[in-house]
Formats: structure tokens, C-alpha cells, sequence
């Protein structure tokens, strides 16, 4: 390979790169990482997220951004957790994503009718629906103690957890959907080209209210999964997941500017911080590092794919 | 001095003529700005008043504060681009004062523009300029219009041959566009574009031809006017419903509007297409690769690989890629706007024929080039464009680049005096002032 070449092959998988080293050097340092029990623990715990990255991404390619994903995951959880109480369990659960779908929506009207970019729109919105969620909950913890509730984060189907399975299958539907739709190819038109995909006939406000939707749904799913978990619904609940969300899909290498990306890079940037925590708890380092560490990988993975890729 | 005005609208006038300027001390403005202004303009006799916010001046005070600008950087040159593409005709006027205030200053203005009359009326010396090539200077008080309109056409360069011109395969209307009209500058253009004909239209920079286009196939609203296609009437036209009805625009700029960059070359060629071609919703890539090989190789595209990265390929390779999208699905009409601008010899000839070609097979098309020997060239019958409308239907095979040249000035300047036309062609200004008209005599 030339060095043109390596130097792509850096770029593109800069984040494959930096698991492989990390999955290394924890390896080496300790005897309980490289485990069945452990791999499958950093899944089941990341896997709200994952499904909020998973998601994420397509609204980043499409050129957009989702700020309001964390305060949509509060409203999913409050919710879930007040209709599980007052009405029924298994209604609640369901309801969760139906309602970060309805959320997501509204984003979409609010980025196409006002004609703002998303990334203030969805600030304003996050702020209304946390808003919502805490008039909602009374500001009070809802603690929802029932085993038809709290099945969807504990549980396991053989022997996977079940939140490892949605985790999964949301994923490859997203990323089938991405790759090998007519849908996928607008939403890669929309954030390499807005005008160009209009003079092509696309509608666009319809794609980009698409892309809001779907992660307000995933949010919405996220946000069952960990209600279910912890057996409690909070309006503080996903403070901040935006942004892990947002850092987890740019950790991967999908394009900040659009156009450009795929589902399973943000995966593999939500499992890299996974990596990064879980070792901090597996070497008994200072978490008081944790942080400085996290940043100084992002900026790592983040220098080298962007290392001369951009004309 | 720029064709567009670069103020900043929310600043007052003497604090835009001053910007960058400005007096400090310890990085605390001196607010002094009015009072230097107030001297500048005593010395230079433009009066304006310092404290009024830029943007609720009309366009030539503001064009008076982009000198007076200049003056305070006590500049002894001083070029104006199109500095009356968006005045009055009184406005004009003041302009011309001022330049020659200037001039007896002993200042050097050099004054760029497309309006004959203006530069007859005002400079001492012209210089005429083709294709980036100097063609001459000399005294303007030598010059009349025409002598002018022959400098610019030259001796024709070394054109390639067009292919030949085949009639139109049959005597019915396709497209049938009148007094269409619309807010982005189209102010009546009227056309019509039989089966397996070539028509062109022709006009001046920012006449509207690619405005007039856009109008067609519903990229911009229309206002007023109405356009049929095989005797139809087509309203509540959009770009998709568009290509739904067979009817397509190759946009001018490709990189801007044409191509998605960060996209395959196959994803390109189907993008307007993907509804007709997978009814599924799911993208077969046989299908589309066979699509995409079938048109790579009628265009002679190089590379020829449908999985290539179309922003590698050279401009004439976009360009083809670019036409071949819209040809994936056999449009009934096409528009092509700048069809070879910015490309090779080869692939201008390959464009040329494949337009010919897709015409012998029945497609009307319209195209619309900034190279009047390109449309006479290449189409049956033109139509001549002046400020947003069609005046003139012409015959290419009577016609030189020398008529033409020479027909569109007339236009230019009937429309000019004729104050009846000449209120109607006000020219967007960017202020939301759209009353301003563009008349010079």
C-alpha cells in the first residue's frame, strides 16, 4: 500500500484502530476485561445510547443536528414510568418511543416550517419537552416496582440481555435503511447537497423531518429500556446523552458537514467510550481523570480522520 | 468597489466608511468618525448624512458611501464593477457626477460594466476585453456602440464543428410557455419548443435565462403566466412533478447544483430517478449499475467506473455524468442551461452530439448558453432575452454572433428609454427595494 493509501486507511478507521489498541492494552492490564461477562456488560449498559447514536447518525448525515435527543429521553421516561403506574405497564413501555416519535416530529416541523438550522431549533425544543417532562413528573421521581415494567432492561433472551437484542436489530434496520433504500440515497443527497437534491426532485423538508422522527423514537426506545431498568422514571434522566450521542457518531468518522457516514461507525464510537469508562472501573484508576481522558481520545480520533480529508 | 454592495447594513454611514480605520487610544474608539466624515465629504462635495443607518439608505447613497470609502483610504485608484446594475436612472446620473468629480481630483476610476451607453456617456479612455483577452483601448470619443459590439465578438476562435442540424421530426408543440413571470426577475417570457427541436435562448449576463428556467420547471414560484406541455396545462409545478411529466433542467453549475459530491457516480445518475426506477423502495444494485455502465459509455465517460468518486473526475466528466443523470429516464423535454461551460474540447463535442442526438429521437429541448455561437450552433430557432423577458424570435441560420450581439444592445437600450418598459425592469437590489428601476440613456 502506498502512503496515500495508509493514510486513508488511518482516516477511515481511525476509530477501529483505537479499539483494537484499547481492547490491547486493557487486555494486558487486567484479567477480568477480556470476558464473555464483561464485553456483554459494556453492551447492555451502553445500549440506550447505541440506539441514540444509531439514530443520531442519519440526522447528522442529513446535514442536521439533535440536541433535543436527551430531553426527549426524559419525556420518554417520565411517561412510560407515570402511564406504567396509572394505567399499565406494558402500556407504558410501549408508549415511550410512540411519544419520542411524536417529539421528533415536531422538531422536524419546527427545523422545515421556521426554515432554522436544527441545531438551534432542537436547543429550543429540548428545553420545552425537559420542561414538559418535569411539570409532568411534578419534579418528583416516579419509581414504577413491578416486574411487568422492569423486564425490558433486566431481562435476557438466550442468555443476551434484551436490550443487547433491540440494541441489535434497531441498528441493522437503521443502517439497511441507510445503505440500501431509496430513502438511505436522499438522506446522503440531503447533507452532501441540499440543492442539488432539490433541483432533483427530492423534498427535502420531508427527509429531514424523517431523520428528527426516527430519533425521537430511538430516543423514546432508549429511554423505556433505562426507565425499565432502574424501575424509575425522572425528568433528569438523558441530561447531557445528547452530546455523548453526538460525540459517539463524530468519534466514529461520520462527516460533521453531511453527506458522508455509516450506523455501525457510531456504534463503534459509542462502544470506544464505553471502553474508556470501562476501563477506568476495571483498573481502579482516579475517575477523576475520566473526563480529560475521554477528551483527549475524542480529539485523537477526531485529528486523524480529519487529518487533510477535507477539501 | 464590488458589484454587490459590501456594507455592513447595520452600521451607520460614517461608521462603514471608517471601518478598520477607526481612531483609538488604548483600544477605546475615538468616536470621531462623523466629524471625519463631515471634512472627507467637504473636500470630496458628496453629501450624505453620517449618523443614517446604512440600511435604510436607497442603493446609490450607499454606493456613494462605498466611495467615499475609498476615498478615505485616499485611494488613487479606483474600480467600480457594475456599480449601476442596480440604479435609477437619476441615480446613474449622480454616479456619473461623482466619477467625474473624481476624475478632476486627479483620481484614476475604472469603470467595469455591460451597459454600453454608460461607459460612451462618462469615460475618456475604453478597453474592451474578450474571453480575458485585452482586444483594445483606446479613446472612448472614437467609439460609437457599434464599434464596440465588433470589438467584442473578434475573430471567432477555433470552434469545433457542431454536428448537423437535423429538422424537427414532427410539427407539434411540447412545450408551450407564456408570459410567465415570478419574483426572482423573470418579467414575461413567452416560448414554445416543438417535438425533436433544438431552441435556444440568448441574452446578456443576469438577463434571466437561467431564471426563466428555473420558472419552467417550478424550481422558483411563478406569479404570473402559464406553461402546457403537449397541450396541457401544467400548474402547481414543482421539480419532482417535473421529471414525473417527463420534463427536466441540467442545471448550470454543477458543483453547486448538479452533482452530490460526496456521492458515487451511480448514486448521482439515479438520484432523480430512485421513486421510478425502484418501486420497492429497496436499491438493486444490478439495475443500477447496468443503468448507470449503459449511460458511462453513451457519454464516453472517463473513468468508467460507476462506483467512482464523481469529485475526482475532471469537469467535462462531471459534466457528462451530470447530463446522464438526467437522461436515465428518457425525459420528453430537457433544459439545459450552460451545457459545456467550464469543459474540454473532446467533451463539449461529445455534449454537442448527444444534444443533437436526443433531439433527432423527438426530445424537445431548450438550451441556453452565454456563448451565442454555442445556441446558433446548435438550435432551430431562438429566442433573444432582455431583462427577464423574451423580445425577439430568431432564426439562427440568418443570424451571426455580430447581429445578435448587436440585436440584444438594441433591446437593452429600447427598454432603456421606453419608460413604459423600462419601470417594469427594476433589478433586484438585495434591500427588498424592488421599485428600483434599471434606466440609463
Amino acid at each position: 500500500m502506498s502512503w496515500h493509501g495508509v493514510q486513508r486507511f488511518l482516516q477511515n478507521y481511525a476509530v477501529l484502530i483505537l479499539i483494537v489498541l484499547l481492547m490491547v492494552a486493557l487486555s494486558l492490564l487486567s484479567d477480568s476485561f477480556l470476558t464473555f461477562r464483561n464485553l456483554l456488560n459494556i453492551l447492555n449498559q451502553n445500549a440506550p445510547l447505541a440506539i441514540m447514536a444509531s439514530a443520531m447518525t442519519l440526522v447528522i448525515i442529513a446535514g442536521g443536528f439533535d440536541l433535543s435527543v436527551g430531553a426527549i429521553f426524559a419525556m420518554g421516561a417520565v411517561s412510560s414510568a407515570y402511564i406504567a403506574l396509572h394505567v399499565d405497564p406494558f402500556l407504558g413501555l410501549f408508549m415511550a418511543p410512540i411519544i419520542g416519535l411524536g417529539l421528533g416530529i415536531i422538531n422536524g416541523f419546527a427545523i422545515t416550517l421556521l426554515n432554522v438550522h436544527s441545531f438551534l431549533a432542537t436547543i429550543a425544543t429540548s428545553l420545552i419537552f425537559r420542561g414538559v417532562a418535569i411539570v409532568l413528573s411534578n419534579g418528583r421521581l416516579i419509581p414504577v416496582r413491578m416486574d411487568d415494567f422492569t423486564w425490558l432492561g433486566r431481562g435476557k433472551i438466550g442468555g443476551v440481555f434484551i436490550a443487547v437484542w433491540i440494541m441489535a436489530i434497531f441498528a441493522v434496520a437503521l443502517s439497511f435503511a441507510l445503505t440500501r433504500t431509496t430513502f438511505g440515497r436522499r438522506v446522503f443527497s440531503v447533507g452532501g447537497n441540499e440543492e442539488a437534491a432539490i433541483l432533483s426532485g427530492i423534498r427535502t423538508h420531508r427527509i429531514k423531518i424523517a431523520t428528527f422522527a426516527l430519533a425521537g423514537l430511538a430516543a423514546g426506545l432508549a429511554s423505556a429500556i433505562a426507565a425499565s431498568r432502574i424501575s424509575l422514571g425522572q425528568a433528569s434522566a438523558g441530561t447531557g446523552m445528547e452530546l455523548q450521542a453526538i460525540a459517539a457518531v463524530i468519534l466514529g468518522g461520520t462527516s460533521i458537514y453531511g453527506g458522508k457516514g455509516a450506523v455501525w461507525r457510531s456504534l463503534a464510537g459509542v462502544f470506544l467510550l464505553a471502553l474508556i469508562n470501562n476501563g477506568f472501573n476495571i483498573l481502579n484508576a482516579d475517575p477523576f481523570y475520566r473526563d480529560l481522558t475521554t477528551g483527549l481520545i475524542i480529539l485523537a480520533a477526531i485529528g486523524i480522520s480529519a487529518g487533510g480529508a477535507r477539501r | 468597489m464590488h458589484q454587490e454592495l459590501q456594507l455592513v447594513p447595520e452600521m451607520t454611514v460614517a461608521e462603514n466608511v471608517f471601518l478598520g480605520l477607526e481612531n483609538e487610544r488604548w483600544g477605546v474608539l475615538a468616536k470621531d468618525e462623523a466629524e471625519r466624515l463631515e471634512a472627507l465629504m467637504r473636500s470630496s462635495g458628496f453629501a450624505l448624512d453620517p449618523g443614517s443607518v446604512v440600511a435604510d439608505l436607497p442603493i446609490a447613497e450607499q454606493q456613494k458611501i462605498e466611495i467615499l470609502r475609498a476615498l478615505a483610504r485616499d485611494a488613487r485608484v479606483i474600480v467600480m464593477d457594475e456599480p449601476t446594475s442596480s440604479l435609477s436612472k437619476d441615480e446613474v446620473g449622480q454616479l456619473h457626477e461623482a466619477m467625474r468629480t473624481l476624475r478632476d481630483e486627479g483620481r484614476t476610476v475604472i469603470y467595469v460594466s455591460h451597459y454600453l451607453e454608460d461607459i460612451l456617456a462618462v469615460t475618456d479612455r475604453v478597453t474592451v476585453l474578450r474571453d480575458g483577452v485585452h482586444v483594445r483601448t483606446g479613446p472612448t470619443s472614437d467609439e460609437t456602440r457599434g464599434s464596440l459590439v465588433s470589438a467584442m465578438l473578434g475573430r471567432g476562435k477555433t470552434e469545433t464543428p457542431f454536428p448537423e442540424k437535423v429538422p424537427p421530426v414532427g410539427r407539434e408543440t411540447i412545450l408551450d410557455v407564456s408570459e410567465l413571470g415570478n419574483e426572482a426577475g423573470v418579467r414575461g417570457a413567452s416560448l414554445t419548443v416543438g417535438k425533436g427541436e433544438i431552441v435556444g435562448l440568448i441574452g446578456l449576463v443576469g438577463s434571466g435565462r437561467s431564471e426563466i428556467a428555473r420558472a419552467i420547471i417550478g424550481a422558483d414560484p411563478a406569479r404570473t403566466g402559464d406553461v402546457m406541455i403537449d397541450g396541457r396545462p401544467y400548474r402547481r409545478r414543482t421539480v419532482a412533478e417535473s421529471a414525473r411529466r417527463g420534463l427536466v433542467m441540467v442545471p448550470e453549475d454543477r458543483r453547486r447544483q448538479g452533482l452530490v459530491m460526496t456521492m458515487r457516480v451511480r448514486a448521482n445518475i439515479t438520484l432523480p430517478h430512485l421513486a421510478r426506477i425502484f418501486r420497492t423502495g429497496m436499491i438493486r444494485s444490478g439495475k443500477e449499475l447496468s443503468r448507470t455502465r449503459e449511460l458511462m459509455e453513451y457519454f464516453r465517460v472517463r473513468p468508467a467506473d460507476p462506483d467512482g468518486d464523481v469529485s475526482r473526475f475532471s469537469g467535462g466528466n462531471q459534466q457528462k455524468v451530470l447530463f446522464g443523470k438526467w437522461l436515465a429516464e428518457k425525459p420528453g423535454i430537457v433544459i439545459l442551461d450552460e451545457p459545456s461551460r467550464g469543459v474540454d474540447v473532446g467533451a463539449r463535442e461529445r455534449i454537442h452530439q448527444a444534444i443533437a442526438e436526443l433531439a433527432a429521437g423527438g426530445t424537445a429541448i431548450l438550451v441556453i448558453s452565454s456563448e451565442i455561437s454555442e445556441v446558433l450552433g446548435l438550435a432551430h430557432r431562438a429566442y433573444l432575452i432582455d431583462r427577464g423577458r423574451t423580445v425577439e424570435e430568431i432564426d439562427p441560420e440568418a443570424h451571426s454572433e455580430a447581429t445578435v450581439l448587436s440585436a440584444l444592445f438594441r433591446h437593452q437600450a429600447e427598454s432603456d428609454t421606453d419608460p413604459g418598459k423600462g419601470s417594469a425592469a427594476g433589478t433586484r437590489t438585495g434591500t427588498g427595494e424592488d421599485d428600483r428601476v434599471q434606466v440609463t440613456a
